[in-house]
């Protein structure tokens, strides 16, 4: 099984896609061989764009280069994409609706051991607030691609999460991505597992320990965190009568509480989430798994504990 | 300019007052202080130096305007109500239910707006985003805006202000409003920016130093930053908060707050005192 982070992919797919189209530029604060933008730069100089080390001034130009017709791609670290510039984004990319793409990676605890304060998990939470905003969490290599690709094909703003580890490849070489599609990867009728990122694999696993365990678990992978698939969601919770989320994310505002919201408001049912519940820690991305509960057993675990909660 | 233009601007440029005024008058909010300070630079750019169409606002080669002060959208939109991109009658629905007039510009819902703004320090950077757009696309049209000289305090600004010269953006002019003036008061006391010229002086740019109710002054300023080849231009205004309403005059009382029914009243008798003189000597 091939394995690559998705960051990787980003830099990939702005290459392959970016390039054949003239209106594309992309925009990095000084981070370029890390959020693999140096791929486009080396290929497509002249459309790319060193902005240095200033996150709120690079999404206000990328807004004033998509107000003139461009397709701006603004990349950094979730952290500053998402947590510093907030307030850029929300009012001059998310209240205007112009056609800017953030490209956010090292998203999540899998940064590892740079610690807390780059381990961003809370930007799902906050992008999600933005009317109008389209958030896309890929789980692999080519679902990362696809969605780069879509969200150069749609008029408006993109929230694109990418990680800084290696994953490993869930979908195969066929895959047809459609946005604001979930994809059900296993089908099952005693609990739902729905997940997003790098713990669709997680998830994957978790439904086969639970098969061993006689508990049939339905996985559902959510790319696009907003909008979400709402049909997908209410027919887990109808068919299932019980889901659990998992995410590399703090437990409030986002897949968790996305489904929630949904699940609240058309088909209640119990819902667990797994996600982070604390800032996190230097450490390398398994050991911290392990210590904030992002694994395949603490899916098992609640999956159980969901079932139980059954009528 | 001849004297004749001066004095056809000047006019335009007190009836953008009133317009301004009015729209707060009728809101009962807004920000008329620092409106009145821009209507000149506002009434020059929209009818002598912009190349802009009210019958096709988003025409390609526009010249672009971002009001990085949004919260003088009263005096943009007075502008704009001149210039016939708006009808003059909807001034009076700014900041009201139902109205496109926001309390800050929105570009999806007035022709003429280039840019959303109101959050300070962010239209500057957008603006420049534009002149590079200008500059990748091997067009020739130009990109302006005017910022407040409080607006200086937000670090953003010094953000835009290493880029824009950092890629040459010799088509990208911004003005600053220099009144002085900041909601807290004297802007040296509450965070002093000063010395405004010199840093964006050493930040690269070019940089006029003028008054900001000067027509031929302020024409000479555009005309020498269209003439500055490899940096973009600064021109620091010295401009009066409240211009040509004598008791809102260099107040900050008037900074974000409407004038009541007599206070209206006094400031548009003012106002067409001086249309009425203006037109005369015509």
């Amino acid at each position: 099984m091939a394995k690559q982070a998705t960051r990787v992919s980003y830099g990939q797919a702005l290459v392959k896609y970016g390039i054949p189209n003239k209106n594309v530029v992309v925009l990095d604060a000084d981070l370029s061989k890390s959020t693999m933008t140096t791929m486009f730069k080396a290929e497509c100089p002249e459309r790319f764009i060193n902005m240095g080390i200033a996150e709120a001034n690079m999404m206000c130009v990328a807004a004033g280069l998509a107000a003139s017709g461009k397709i701006a791609f603004a990349s950094t670290f979730a952290m500053f994409a998402a947590g510093r510039a907030f307030e850029q984004v929300r009012n001059s990319i998310g209240y205007t609706h112009l056609n800017v793409k953030i490209g956010a990676t090292h998203a999540g605890i899998s940064v590892g051991e740079d610690g807390a304060s780059h381990q961003c998990l809370e930007d799902i939470a906050l992008m999600r607030t933005i009317p109008g905003m389209t958030i896309i969490n890929p789980a692999d290599d080519i679902e990362a691609q696809m969605a780069v690709k879509a969200a150069m094909e749609l008029d408006g703003p993109v929230y694109m999460r990418f990680g800084r580890l290696a994953v490993d490849d869930i979908n195969g070489a066929d895959y047809k991505f459609e946005l604001g599609k979930g994809v059900e990867l296993r089908t099952g009728s005693d609990v739902s597992i729905i997940a997003t990122g790098l713990m669709v694999g997680k998830a994957l696993e978790a439904a086969e320990k639970l098969a061993d365990e006689g508990i049939n678990a339905r996985v559902i992978n959510i790319h696009t965190i907003k909008p979400i698939d709402e049909e997908i969601i209410i027919k887990a919770a109808m068919e299932t009568g019980a889901i659990v989320t998992a995410e590399e994310h703090y437990i409030m505002g986002g897949l968790g509480s996305a489904v929630s919201e949904v699940v609240c408001a058309a088909a209640p049912c119990p819902v667990k989430i797994i996600g982070t519940d604390r800032f996190g820690k230097s450490g390398k991305p398994a050991e911290l798994f392990e210590e904030y509960g992002l694994t395949a057993e603490n899916i098992v675990k609640k999956s159980k504990e969901a079932v139980s909660m059954k009528k | 300019m001849d004297k004749k233009r001066v004095t056809e601007l000047s006019i335009i440029a007190n009836k953008v007052r009133k317009n301004a005024l009015t729209a707060v008058y009728n809101a009962a909010s807004g920000h008329p202080g620092g409106s009145l300070s821009i209507a000149d630079v506002l009434t020059l750019l929209y009818f002598e130096v912009m190349n802009v169409d009210p019958k096709d606002p988003k025409m390609e080669n526009r010249d672009r305007f971002v009001l990085s002060k949004g919260h003088t959208a009263p005096a943009l939109y007075g502008t704009l109500a001149e210039r016939g991109f708006i009808p003059k009658e909807d001034v009076k629905t700014f900041r009201s239910i139902g109205s496109y007039l926001q309390g800050h510009p929105d570009m999806n819902k007035v022709p003429g707006v280039d840019m959303s703004t109101g959050s300070l320090g962010q239209g500057v950077s957008v603006a420049g985003g534009m002149a590079l757009a200008a500059k990748l696309d091997n067009k020739d049209y130009r990109v302006y805006s005017i910022l407040g000289d409080g607006e200086l305090e937000e670090g953003q600004v010094w953000e835009q202000a290493m880029f824009a010269p950092h890629y040459k953006l010799d088509n990208f002019t911004i003005f600053i409003d220099n009144n002085g003036l900041q909601i807290d008061g004297d802007i040296t006391k509450v965070m002093n920016p000063t010395p405004i010229d010199k840093k964006f002086e050493a930040f690269g740019w070019h940089v006029i130093n003028c008054d900001a109710h000067d027509f031929n002054a302020l024409e000479a300023a555009v005309n020498e930053a269209k003439a500055t080849k490899g940096k973009p231009t600064a021109i620091i205004m010295k401009s009066v908060k409240g211009k040509n309403v004598s008791f809102m005059e260099n107040n900050p009382a008037w900074h974000g707050a409407a004038p009541k029914e007599d206070d209206y009243s006094k400031a548009i008798a003012e106002l067409d005192a001086i249309i009425e003189r203006l037109e005369a000597s015509l």
